[in-house]
């Protein structure tokens, strides 16, 4: 692996004929071509004009968000529907602590980002200048690593080096701090070396231990109960379909985590549901009940696992994790497995097993599935929609095979429940972080990753607002996003906790006055729509949600709705409330 | 209970701060640390010694430790058999009458005086963390004016007498 920039390259660059002389800015734009980099989403500012000057020459297509949490989260939906690398750029001081919650949310989530941020001049850092905020001091705690360029020819192999710690091992963000002077300086061509990555305390593996597969293979032998909780990793890992061919092979059930959604069909016999805090009943009681629990490349989050005491009490636990930190971190772990998912999936699938002996098991979970389905009920009082109901109604229009992207909250939760996923890679949430504002912006990422794919921005009424400047994109980038705001004028996941836990007291948590979301989209030149009733919205969706154009279509539901079942916190999984009634 | 940890680490800008920054995002106490070069060019090592609830906080600190690009090796020596030292500089209330009682209490601890002043002198002593704690209870009833240490440095001895059971960090 290697960075070369030729002499006709650095020619061609600075577009002077015979120029040795090569600028840093445009090292630069020439490092992320030869990363492969399709698209950028930023902001420019002072400290990167150097740069965005560069790109105007040698262009790669740009996203210009109208905010940085836009520009970040749009390139966390970018990396996750397409599986590479989201490049983000903003300038220094306000435009790098803007990306702080998107870099943030892209470390919780494991999510491969290259962030470039301007910094002013290496000779002022340190001065309080204008401009200078202390990026890589803030970020270090929120980034896979972080890097300040101190001289131009680091440049080419720090950008190398990003790029491979990104989206190698358990992918998360890396930030490249550029001070300005770096992309105004000139370097001689020929000095820029062949540069070779040299991170020797970055080996991760990714091979499974073969006597641990062995174990995981006597253990499912013996078993009468297991379960695979399936997590992200096994999308991160790219493997969906060796995995889903291990289960049709040892017919195993299945549940997943959150943020593993769509690594197996949502109709799949095998599946349970998800699990957790909003998980099936089903799931849970699984989980509680297992004698083997096979946990692949999940983290063992605390809304999945609820109180630890309570969690999979019988269960002996195997963990395969590319991260070697995460196994043992929360749950104990019998056969801990440091692999990559791929990897792990098709050991096991190499091994000889006779037939699992576990009818009896798989009977009994599939009659908890069909005794405790999720439900919901309408309300005697009000005829207001359910959220549910319309999810449901957004899943029959689309056939279950949009990319759903969704905001933090109830209509996560439902969205969550509801909108069983056909395909891997069609899922984008903020699962870890769980920052409102996300969804919107994060469909435009995976609108650009999916051009011709229907792409449904399902958000709240209060999420929406966080980060609706985006809709500026929609029109002038030419993307189809349907945005479908579950409007109940509230915060409603708050509200419901205020319900619930704190005696009705309905604190800073209700929006009365919200705006006319249809005349705002208007104003976007996007159509809008709003919808009350059932009737409508089987109209709408079957109307636009094929539409080749964006639309945002405010549904008006239910305020009061909870989302159930529900393990309150601090509870263990087998205390699940709202199951039935 | 408390263990010394030492980790290789890369000797970039801000690798300390990675490592402190690491041990207080995960709420770990950090009693003492020490940084320095090794024979190694570009490589440096630290040496530090905090406080752990149990053996799977300790283990989930060497994995995250181990995790940071920068470091290369992170080892708990605590159970091995190492050489441990730590230097401390304490300036001691010393008018000439108490002066001689003083040299008896410096000469068996191998501490030297390195300053001298009317009433006050400087001394230096070396040694592992116990040592130097027994030489500042003696000399505290002439009364510290000053007190400084550096925390401890350590090695693994070359002979191991017996193997102690490591902690692994991968699997």
């Amino acid at each position: 692996m290697s960075v070369k920039i030729k002499q006709e390259d650095a020619e061609k660059m600075s577009g002077e004929v015979v120029s040795t002389k090569i600028q840093g800015s445009d090292i630069f734009i020439q490092s992320l071509k030869n990363e492969g980099v399709e698209i950028i989403f930023g902001y420019p500012g002072g400290a990167v004009l150097p740069i965005y000057d560069a790109l105007y020459k040698n262009p790669i297509p740009h996203i210009l968000a109208r905010h940085e949490q836009g520009a970040i989260h749009a390139a966390e939906g970018y990396a996750r529907v397409s599986g590479k690398t989201g490049v983000v750029i903003a300038t220094s001081g306000p435009g790098a602590t803007n990306l702080v919650t998107g870099i943030a949310d892209a470390m919780m989530d494991s999510l491969p980002l290259v962030i470039f941020t301007g910094q002013v001049a290496s000779a002022v850092i340190g001065t309080d200048a204008f401009q200078e905020a202390d990026i890589v001091g803030i970020t270090q705690p929120i980034t896979k690593h972080n890097y300040q360029v101190k001289k131009l020819e680091d440049l080419p192999r720090i950008i190398h080096e990003a790029f491979h710690i990104a989206s190698t091992g358990r992918p998360g963000p890396v930030l490249v701090d550029i001070p300005k002077n770096i992309a105004t300086e000139f370097y001689k061509a020929e000095d820029i070396k062949e540069t070779e990555i040299h991170l020797p305390g970055y080996q991760p593996t990714t091979s499974p231990n073969f006597l641990q597969i062995q174990k995981v293979g006597q253990a499912l032998q013996k078993s009468k109960k297991p379960l695979i909780l399936a997590g992200a990793g096994i999308l991160h890992g790219k493997a969906t379909k060796e995995f889903v061919e291990l289960v049709n092979k040892i017919g195993i059930p299945v549940t997943n985590t959150l943020l593993g959604l769509g690594c197996i069909p949502g109709n799949h016999p095998n599946f349970l549901g998800m699990a957790g805090m909003h998980g099936t009943y089903a799931a849970n009681m699984a989980i509680c009940e297992a004698d083997l629990l096979i946990n692949i490349g999940a983290r063992f989050d605390d809304r999945l696992t609820g109180n630890l005491e309570h969690f999979a009490p019988n269960a002996m636990v195997v963990h395969i994790d590319i991260d070697p930190a995460e196994i043992g971190k929360n749950v104990p772990t019998d056969i801990p497995i440091v692999a990559d998912s791929k990897e792990a999936i098709q050991a096991l699938l190499k091994l000889e097993m006779e037939a699992l002996n576990i009818q009896p098991w798989v009977s009994y979970l599939q009659e908890l599935s069909e005794e405790y389905p999720l439900q919901y009920h309408e309300h005697a009082d009000s005829d207001k929609m359910l959220p549910q109901k319309v999810i449901e109604l957004i899943h029959k229009h689309t056939k279950g095979d949009a990319v759903v992207t969704t905001d933090v909250g109830q209509h996560q939760m439902w969205a969550a429940q509801y909108y069983s996923l056909n395909n891997a890679d069609h899922w984008v949430t903020s699962g870890g972080l769980g920052t409102m504002g996300f969804g919107f912006p994060s469909a435009i990422g995976a609108q650009i990753a999916k051009p011709d794919a229907t792409v449904v921005a399902i958000t709240g009424d209060g999420g929406f607002q966080m980060t609706l400047q985006e809709l500026s994109l929609l029109q002038e980038s030419q993307l189809p996003v349907k945005i479908i705001i579950l409007n109940n004028q509230c915060l409603g996941m708050v509200r419901q906790w205020q319900e619930t836990f704190y005696e009705e007291r309905y604190s800073q948590s209700l929006m009365p006055k919200q705006p006319d979301f249809v005349k705002l989209a208007e104003a976007y030149e996007i159509d809008g729509y709003k919808v009350e009733t059932y009737e409508e919205a089987e109209k709408v969706f079957a109307e636009v949600l094929s539409l080749n154009k964006p639309v945002l279509i405010d549904c008006r539901v239910e305020q009061m709705e909870n989302v159930y079942p529900m393990v309150a916190p601090g509870k263990g999984l087998h205390e699940m409330i709202g199951v039935k009634g | 209970m408390k263990r010394v940890i030492t980790t290789t680490v890369i000797n970039q800008s801000g690798v300390l701060n990675r490592v402190t920054g690491l041990l207080m995002k995960r709420q770990f106490n950090i009693e003492s640390i020490t940084v320095g070069h090794t024979e190694q060019h570009g490589i440096s090592k630290m040496t530090f010694v905090v406080h752990v609830e149990d053996e799977r906080k300790l283990e989930q600190l060497l994995k995250q430790l181990q995790k940071q690009i920068d470091v290369l090796k992170v080892t708990d020596i605590t159970d091995k058999s190492i050489v441990i030292r730590e230097l401390a500089l304490i300036k001691v209330i010393s008018p000439p009458g108490v002066r001689n009682e003083i040299n008896s209490i410096i000469e068996p601890f191998r501490a030297t005086i390195i300053d001298m002043s009317k009433n006050v002198i400087t001394v230096q002593v070396t040694g592992d963390p116990e040592k130097i704690e027994a030489f500042i209870d003696l000399l505290k009833p002439y009364g510290i004016k000053e007190l400084t240490r550096t925390g401890v440095t350590a090695f693994v001895r070359e002979n191991q007498k017996a193997t102690a059971p490591q902690l692994s960090i991968l699997q």
